[in-house]
């Protein structure tokens, strides 16, 4: 009940900090708070997709950046042919309105999702870690071999997508808007496990065959959660597209992919919240260490490898919390 | 058809240079059961080491020495010291303890030899052509690899087949508790095989110096491919690592020759480059993706 209680006080905490953010930025004069906390969120939306299977279904997936990158992808092109007056393959016309692209990132990523879990799936363990990182990679190339869409150089575009009532070139705004997004995502995910299929999820995390000897068909509900994974980095993919305005095979890089990867794994897995605070950890020291040198990633790469020797639950752990 | 002779060749020095790579990997996670993702890392090493050595000294033998073995000490350093660790966790800590160290080592290498691009001098004694085919000349060097390749398939064959460290690894790589239980002294093995596997990552990145621009991240893209190579041909098998590299050397080489021509027939010239190359990097992966349909496990499972 203690740790309960505690767990409570601190998601308090975390909620009130994060509503209150884009204030403390005004009062500290430091504006550049809002776009930390809106990458913060962001980064946050995608981890916690992927803690649904590294945490709850027992699958490391290497991958998710390439749902991610899709996700933006998907926004960029929509405005690229919105912006020319051209259809994509001759067919879709552009959109430059969220509730048009939005959805339409989260389905392409569910989608693909799909397809690669259907393959992924056969194999688990270390060869899933790294088939799903080389199906992410291919996603890469694809990328970067369309010259239509800027190829290497990414593709930018003018304008967020339009969403009701919002000014979109206020920063405050969508500050508030992906942290909305993040709550939702928070919500649902909290019932989702909670549920009969979350349930199933975690039995097959702890024993696959038991699961089946039930007459449980495990590989579908396997990949019922990569497609939600999926599908929710499209969701964070597209957000990021419209924070920079422009979206580039970084995004779909298997570094990022590892990255996320960290960010679950440092926050703790296996407990929905742990990915936020793994998500503000890693964005937080990346930019702090950036201002201190340009060569961040030499202490970077040390920090990482001693957490993964030293500690065991995480940042989520380490405050008391549980799953 | 000549361009094809060409082009096999060229695959084959492809597919040598991953099979290197892939033999310490596949052994490591074989025995060990790690998945390093730092092994990349020790062939940009041996690359940069390699390329400088040769261009302090002049001497391209020393410079392949110098790479080799500084990857080797890297590497056995790195067993010795965090990756030993790693033995008994999960897969998932050691990705992401490897994916540090390989943050580390990207940064480290910017700062020692700095994010311009090397390239190293084709050596004077392996310089030049042969004509097998009247017209065709080939180069001596791309010709040189795949023999240094060939050797060390020989010579690994030999130390796994007929020698006692090999019956070690090859009851290691099937039944690793086992030997543990019948008293070898197994941590000693484990840092053999791990300084056998960076001493070949070493070589290979020493060997590809002339032939690619030795920087920064050179390790990263070569580890995927490697990836790709050990699940085709079953992860933990010496054999698979050597069929898989032979395929996926091929056909990542044919698809980037003949590809972007191809698509030339059917679309604007400038698109079809563009293409050609993103859909010629995606081939191998395309062709892993197949291999698992058919069969799941890789050419040559190792395991059971």
């Amino acid at each position: 009940m203690a740790n309960l209680g505690r767990k409570r006080i601190m998601l308090a905490l975390l909620a009130m900090l994060l509503t209150g953010l884009p204030y403390l930025a005004d009062r500290l004069a430091m504006p550049d708070l809002v776009s930390l906390g809106t990458q913060i969120a962001i980064y946050a939306i995608a981890a916690i997709g992927l803690d649904l299977l590294i945490g709850y279904t027992g699958l490391s997936s290497f991958g998710h950046a390439g749902f991610f990158g899709l996700g933006g992808y998907v926004v960029g092109i929509l405005a690229f042919h919105a912006a020319e007056g051209t259809a994509f393959v001759g067919l879709v016309p552009g959109a430059t309105e969220a509730w048009v692209a939005w959805p339409a990132a989260i389905l392409v990523s569910a989608l693909a999702a799909l397809a690669i879990g259907a393959l992924s799936l056969r194999t688990s363990g270390v060869s899933f870690i790294m088939i799903t990182l080389a199906f992410a990679q291919m996603l890469f190339y694809l990328f970067v071999s369309l010259k239509t869409y800027g190829g290497d150089d990414g593709l930018g575009f003018r304008r967020r997508n339009g969403l009701p009532w919002i000014n979109p070139r206020d920063d405050v705004a969508f500050y508030y808007v992906c942290l909305l997004v993040l709550m939702i995502v928070l919500a649902l995910c909290h019932r989702l496990v909670r549920s009969r299929f979350g349930l199933v999820l975690l039995g097959i995390k702890q024993n696959e065959r038991r699961m089946a000897a039930i007459g449980l068909d495990a590989t579908r509900y396997k990949l019922a959660a990569f497609t939600l994974a999926g599908a929710i980095a499209g969701l964070a993919g597209a957000l990021q597209a419209n924070l920079l305005r422009f979206v580039s095979p970084d995004m779909l890089h298997w570094t990022t992919s590892g990255d996320f990867m960290v960010m679950v794994v440092l926050g703790g897995v296996g407990s929905l919240v742990g990915p936020v605070f793994g998500a503000a950890a890693m964005v937080l020291l990346q930019s702090w260490l950036a201002q201190w040198t340009e060569h961040w990633m030499i202490v970077m790469g040390p920090v990482l490898v001693a957490v993964i020797l030293l500690t065991r639950r995480g940042i989520w752990g380490a405050l008391g919390g549980r799953g | 058809m000549t361009l094809l002779f060409e082009q096999l060749l060229n695959g084959l020095q492809y597919g040598v240079t991953l099979f290197l790579l892939a033999a310490g990997l596949t052994l490591v996670f074989g025995i060990m059961g790690l998945i390093n993702l730092a092994h990349g890392s020790l062939y940009m090493i041996g690359a940069f080491v390699a390329a400088r050595t040769q261009a302090a000294t002049g001497s391209f033998l020393l410079a392949v020495a110098a790479g080799m073995s500084v990857a080797a000490v890297v590497g056995m350093a790195m067993e010795a010291t965090i990756l030993r660790r790693l033995y008994a966790r999960d897969h998932l800590d050691q990705v992401l303890a490897t994916f540090g160290l390989i943050l580390f080592f990207n940064e480290a290498m910017a700062m020692i030899f700095g994010r311009q691009p090397m390239m190293a001098a084709i050596p004077d004694f392996l310089s030049g052509a042969v004509t097998f085919i009247p017209g065709v000349p080939y180069p001596i060097y791309r010709l040189a690899i795949i023999a240094v390749g060939a050797v060390v398939a020989a010579i690994l064959y030999g130390l796994i087949v007929h020698t006692r460290i090999g019956m070690l690894v090859r009851a290691g790589a099937t039944h690793r508790e086992m030997v543990r239980a019948l008293g070898v002294r197994i941590g000693l093995l484990y840092t053999l095989v791990f300084g056998l596997g960076a001493l070949l990552a070493g070589l290979a990145g020493a060997m590809v110096g002339p032939l690619l621009s030795v920087q920064v991240g050179m390790g990263d893209r070569i580890l995927i491919s490697t990836f790709v190579v050990i699940v085709i041909g079953g992860i933990g098998s010496i054999r698979g690592a050597l069929a898989g590299a032979m395929l996926v050397g091929m056909v990542d080489t044919l698809t980037r020759a003949y590809l972007p021509t191809m698509l030339k027939m059917v679309m604007a010239s400038t698109e079809a480059d563009g293409l050609g190359a993103g859909l010629s990097s995606m081939a191998s992966m395309i062709l892993m993706a197949v291999v698992l349909i058919v069969r799941p496990r890789g050419l040559f499972p190792a395991h059971g």
